[in-house]
């Protein structure tokens, strides 16, 4: 859905997090920024939650864990048991690098999924893209016109560095 | 994020002043650039080792690997030696990606996307060992526990054999979606400053869409936490399984607990040389010494000296155990090593390994580029032999007398090996070609680092 959003471009990082730090502190609420780099100390200006992902790690491991054991008990010691060189069925020592290895391959291609799901992210996708500078050397600021008072922004935006603020009407989340 | 405080014994890690855009530039208008003489030429040449690589490969394939030097006694030799070889060059992209990530490695940035491909490339060739070992590579899908008609006869979940199956596996997907997870910013960089309409199609399918939104960083950088925080135990068990493939068994010379520490250093060692030798070379051709810096060979060579020190501690205490263990087979086994018929192939072990990585305990020497590449030669070499030494002289001479052989390869074993070599470098040709060498977004986040302009 189109909207009217307040886009600002700056072109150092450093002073985009003071910006949004202060424009925060007014309470106006950040629609989102986009950075050539992960600048860091921008998502907890901005009040973004701590990503659940590794909660989606631990559970799917988890699940790598138990099913990995419990298919090897279950193959050797219950569906079919063969005496292999005199080691008993139940061998447990033997099938922890097994289970170790199914652990992390569910853990990272789960937690791997789950980002991409989470974020949108898929082959094809057709990006929105504000400025093609903003995956090379611009930081650009989006907020939500409704939410604010345009003159207002502006003046605090380009107060603190923005070299250009302007009105967009554009849909940033297809 | 104050600048005031920037210590004076902070190194750049870039060392020359440049702008972002200066950054993205420098980095992916070599992928805009038509192609130079150098890599048309380097690119040319190892290609054409991977056509003749192929050719053999399908010779031996369709007569069977009875053209290979192996007989009754020495049941692996070379293609085993060259399978672990290339599993442990590996290992030092997933050093550098993550454990150096977790570490807080900051100069890791300039150069863990190439030895991330590096590891990519080299489990690849890896991979076709055993591939080719099992002499019909088309029902390779055996090995692994899936529901048969043979009453579903399932795998034997004993063996170091199948645990190596899921291990290799596991590696190797995992470091391809850390690699590609990683490279989805920089994508959308060429995307965003291309002209070509062609090119901006396709590096706009393969960025996933990615728009450097601060949400998706945030998780992005979560992601890559964990990430690195799962390769970091699994870089460790891969080289630890693949060492239980000959631990686990009863073979003098095999049969020992130190082999799983000994091997991940053995494969770190290695790996970080490969590193070594790739990147003096990329630095140079690339134009890209402002990032992939002197600073950071100096780094790579201590860790080369510490893991050849390992390595050369292990040789020792084998030596050591072998002796202590009063086992005369065992004792055998290692005097056999050293001063049977393989001596040459053991002393240019020892020489390459234990030996050559010493010099880098002098400084002058470690920021030597010619220096270092041709030390890196030569421990690639010397852990070759390491893995030659350990498989083929444990094996045979092995319990009866009568059946004591020689091994030699074939020239089969010969151009197949060489031919992963073709594979290894084309590879790593098309990648430099074609996809950002150089991590862009991660060099610009630490650029500041030791910085106090603005």
């Amino acid at each position: 859905m189109k909207k009217d959003f307040v886009i600002a471009t700056f072109e150092c990082d450093e002073k985009l997090l003071h910006t949004t730090e202060k424009v925060i502190s007014k309470n106006i609420d950040i629609y989102d920024i986009y950075t050539p780099f992960p600048v860091h100390g921008l998502d907890e200006a901005m009040g973004i939650k701590r990503s659940v992902l590794p909660y989606v790690t631990f559970a799917a491991g988890l699940t790598g864990l138990l099913i990995a054991m419990g298919f090897q008990v279950w193959t050797s010691a219950i569906d079919w048991p063969i005496i292999i060189g005199g080691k008993p069925f139940l061998s447990i020592p033997a099938f922890i690098p097994i289970t170790f290895e199914i652990t992390i391959l569910l853990g990272a291609h789960t937690t791997v999924a789950a980002f991409l799901l989470m974020n949108k992210l898929y082959p094809g996708k057709q990006a929105v893209i504000i400025d093609p500078g903003q995956t090379d050397d611009k930081f650009i600021m989006a907020i939500e016109k409704d939410k604010t008072n345009v003159e207002d922004v502006t003046a605090l935006l380009k107060e603190n560095g923005a070299i250009e603020v302007r009105v967009q009407n554009i849909d940033l989340n297809p | 994020m104050s600048d005031a405080h920037v210590s004076k014994f902070r190194q750049k890690l870039v060392t020359e002043d440049r702008t972002y855009k200066q950054i993205t530039a420098d980095v992916l208008d070599t992928l805009e650039a038509p192609p130079t003489k150098a890599w048309l030429i380097g690119f040319s040449i190892s290609a054409f080792f991977l056509t003749i690589g192929v050719m053999v490969m399908i010779y031996q394939v369709s007569t069977g690997i009875g053209v290979w030097g192996l007989n009754k006694t020495v049941g692996w030799s070379w293609d085993i030696t060259n399978f672990v070889f290339w599993v442990g060059i590996g290992h030092a992209g997933t050093l550098i990606s993550a454990i150096l990530l977790i570490f807080r490695q900051r100069w890791r940035t300039g150069i863990n996307r190439a030895a991330e491909a590096m590891t990519i490339f080299a489990v690849a060739c890896a991979g076709i060992f055993p591939l080719i070992h099992a002499g019909r590579p088309w029902l390779l899908y055996w090995v692994f526990p899936y529901p048969n008609t043979r009453g579903a006869l399932w795998v034997n979940f004993n063996s170091p054999l199948l645990w190596d199956v899921f291990a290799i596996s596991t590696y190797l997907t995992v470091s391809v979606v850390f690699w590609y997870m990683g490279l989805l910013p920089d994508l959308a960089s060429v995307r965003d400053r291309t002209k070509s309409k062609m090119r901006k199609m396709i590096y706009g399918i393969a960025c996933f869409g990615w728009n450097g939104s601060t949400r998706t960083w945030h998780h992005f950088e979560v992601l890559s936490l964990v990430l690195a925080g799962l390769a970091t135990p699994l870089v460790l068990s891969v080289h630890t399984i693949v060492s239980m493939d000959f631990a686990t068994s009863i073979v003098p010379g095999w049969h020992t607990t130190i082999f799983p520490p000994y091997f991940v250093a053995g494969a770190v060692f290695s790996g970080f040389a490969m590193v070594c030798t790739l990147m003096i070379i990329t630095r140079k051709v690339m134009n890209w010494e402002n990032y992939i810096t002197v600073n950071h060979i100096d780094a790579m060579c201590k860790v080369i000296t510490l893991t050849g020190s390992m390595v050369g501690l292990a040789y020792g205490t084998e030596f050591f155990m072998a002796w202590y263990s009063g086992n005369p087979y065992e004792q055998y086994a290692f005097i056999n090593r050293a001063f049977g018929p393989y001596w040459w192939a053991y002393w240019t072990m020892i020489s390459c390994n234990v030996i050559t990585p010493q010099f880098f305990w002098f400084k002058k020497l470690r920021r030597n580029m010619t220096f270092v590449f041709i030390v890196s030669i030569f421990v690639n070499i010397g852990m070759w032999f390491e893995r030659f030494v350990i498989i083929t002289t444990s094996l045979h001479r092995d319990f009866l007398p009568s059946s004591w052989v020689m091994y030699s390869p074939t020239w089969v074993e010969i151009w197949t090996f060489i031919g992963t070599f073709g594979l290894f470098f084309t590879l790593f040709f098309l990648f430099i070609r074609f996809l950002p060498g150089i991590a862009v977004a991660e060099v610009k986040s630490v650029y500041r680092y030791a910085r106090d302009n603005k």
